[in-house]
């Protein structure tokens, strides 16, 4: 079966600044892929390059099998986005902001799209919010609200970013166990940026680690595998959790 | 009786055919049923469906490749909508998963919430609360004010002569404009009537009381609300919105006396050096009229110089500053209470734009009165 995503020699630059260079890997139709490293590396930068919001300096983005900058405006219906904020438009109820997408890009009965929504919202939790107004929820609530919006069309590939961010774990916990149900129920392959650990080794079947030194990939694979064989030291600090070797501050 | 949606492809796109079999109304659906294809099922659907009322219903789903959320929803509606016994049959493990993943969460819409009359009680207790949130706030005001030579390192000179910049310098232009455009105006729809009666003369009179008395003072208030208690409330709205408010109480930092003070006192020192400016300008506008008009440029000084006492000129100054200090201190305070969401901080500044011309207009009212009885 052909890749769902496939990034071919994806070069980042801003500036005569260079994120990462020859990032190429692929992502499987229902897999979890998993983009991970510490903060700076170009994470959420790769993500945006996957989603159409920042076109790659060098290399090519193909989603299901299209290119992400040729085709932007098939692929997008086809793709769903959770941002790290939720970015619920906040002046609509949780069911508007779900029903929206339904609205814009099918041809569904107006009360064919509320229920639809509504089920969207039910499944992750949140059919007796459907009313609330996005400033009268939690975040966790939020998170799961926007990932609702995001499988609105029932697409086959949602990108995550940073979704337990801000969670407490029993929250986070749920997340985690949230997009392995849709994952097992619906099919969906989920790309997901973090540095969560517990929701990496929680939900991932594959990873990649890039690195802000290295300027690309510097690990790729099980993150069970990772953690317990790799001898790259930022990959192993990362894993077991351990402080860089740099000084935090300098005595004067 | 057969109602088959067109197919364009045969093997994959979904298409519905209704029959009867012994008594059992038969929905027979073919293809793959998602979200698309739900979509343009839907009304076929729900049709078939009302005409099976009254006969058992059997739903099947044998031909049926690939379901997604939406099509398990369509089906579940429709089993719904039959209000009789109905069936699915023939779903394969794929399909059938999904329905029953979508099964527990699907509701009917909820109706529409009833709506509720509002009570002239309810009316009247929100207006006081209004009044006595505006006496309060006046209050705290005054409070910082009193407080403020012990608090002198919480009061941001900088932000102060920053507010005085954007509300007063940066007014000038505008201020100008509309000045000489208001001069102009006054002195033109005056002079037309005045000169049937030989009075062409005090239309200087005139134009230069209105302007020192009253508007130059209300229309620089109108401009201040515009620009800059607009500004006020959404900077203030959007500090609040970022918890920047919450920062600074949870620091000990006194939001009255390093937001509000520095922005009402820059609006009562820049108001009257507005007034002056718009009050200069109608005059010049005014004379510009009345000299085409062959009245010389000598007569009309003379004219206003007899016509306006100081009283006037102090007097529209006085007021200025009130309505500055009105103007800003609602500005600020439309922006302390702003509320959540992205529309807040709007909602904000159109109250402080309202608010400070509604208050300038009833402070000019106010002050008329005042005046009068002494005597000004």
């Amino acid at each position: 079966m052909d890749p769902i995503i496939q990034v071919t020699d994806v070069v980042q630059r801003f500036g005569d600044r260079t994120i990462y260079r020859h990032v190429s890997f692929t992502v499987a139709a229902g897999e979890v892929f998993v983009i991970l490293g510490g903060s700076g590396c170009g994470k959420s930068t790769l993500m945006r390059q996957m989603i159409g919001l920042l076109p790659p300096s060098e290399g090519q983005v193909l989603i299901l099998g299209r290119d992400m900058y040729a085709a932007q405006a098939d692929v997008l219906t086809r793709i769903g986005v959770m941002y790290q904020s939720g970015a619920l438009f906040g002046s609509m109820t949780l069911l508007e902001n779900v029903m929206l997408p339904l609205q814009m890009h099918s041809d569904l009965p107006a009360q064919a799209s509320e229920e639809v929504a509504r089920v969207k919202l039910g499944l992750v939790g949140l059919a007796e919010a459907a009313t609330a107004m996005p400033s009268e929820i939690s975040g966790g609530m939020a998170k799961r609200a926007a990932i609702a919006r995001a499988m609105a069309l029932d697409p086959p590939l949602l990108f995550l970013d940073e979704p337990s961010a801000g969670l407490d774990p029993v929250t986070s916990a749920g997340l985690d166990r949230l997009i392995l149900d849709l994952r097992a129920q619906l099919g969906i392959a989920f790309v997901v940026v973090t540095h969560e650990l517990p929701s990496i080794m929680a939900i991932a079947d594959r990873c990649i680690m890039l690195d802000r030194t290295a300027a690309g990939i510097i690990a790729e694979g099980d993150p069970r595998t990772l953690r317990d064989q790799s001898t790259n030291p930022t990959v192993r600090a990362f894993f077991h959790r351990e402080a860089s070797q740099a000084p935090v501050a300098t005595a004067a | 009786m057969s109602a088959s949606a067109p197919a364009t492809q045969a093997a994959t796109e979904a298409r519905i055919d209704s029959s009867d079999s012994g008594g059992t109304a038969l929905l027979r659906f073919f293809g793959v049923l998602d979200l698309t294809a739900s979509a343009r099922l839907w009304t076929d659907v729900m049709r078939a469906v009302r005409q099976a009322r009254g006969r058992p219903l059997l739903l099947d789903l044998a031909a049926v490749t690939q379901c997604d959320t939406a099509g398990a929803t369509l089906l579940l509606h429709a089993e719904r909508a039959h209000e009789g016994p109905t069936k699915i049959d023939g779903a394969d493990t794929q399909v059938a998963a999904v329905i029953a993943l979508v099964r527990p969460v699907t509701v009917p819409p909820l109706p529409p919430p009833p709506g509720r009359a509002v009570s002239w009680r309810e009316v009247i207790v929100a207006a006081l609360a209004v009044c006595t949130g505006g006496i309060s706030y006046i209050g705290e005001v005054a409070v910082a004010s009193a407080r403020l030579p012990s608090r002198l390192r919480m009061f941001r000179a900088t932000d102060m002569v920053r507010a005085a910049d954007a509300a007063g310098v940066q007014a000038i232009p505008l201020v100008l404009l509309l000045g000489t455009l208001i001069g102009l105006i006054l002195a033109f729809q005056s002079l037309v009537p005045m000169r049937r009666f030989g009075a062409d003369i005090y239309v200087a009179n005139l134009v230069a009381l209105g302007l020192l008395r009253e508007l130059g003072p209300l229309l620089t208030a109108v401009v201040l609300a515009g620009r800059s208690g607009s500004a006020f409330a959404a900077e203030i709205g959007t500090m609040k919105v970022n918890q920047e408010l919450d920062a600074l109480a949870t620091m000990g930092v006194d939001a009255m006396t390093m937001l509000v003070l520095p922005r009402l006192i820059a609006a009562m020192l820049v108001m009257p050096v507005l007034t002056v400016i718009m009050e200069l300008a109608g005059l010049l506008g005014m004379t510009l009229v009345l000299t085409a008009a062959g009245i010389p440029p000598v007569t009309i000084v003379g004219q206003v110089a007899h016509a306006v006492v100081p009283a006037d000129f102090y007097g529209g100054l006085a007021k200025a500053t009130l309505f500055g200090a009105a103007v800003a201190g609602i500005g600020c305070r439309a922006g302390l209470a702003t509320g959540v969401g992205p529309r807040a901080v709007g909602l904000a500044a159109t109250s402080a734009v309202v608010g400070g011309i509604v208050a300038a207009i009833a402070l000019d009212g106010v002050t008329a009165v005042l005046f009068y009885r002494l005597g000004l």
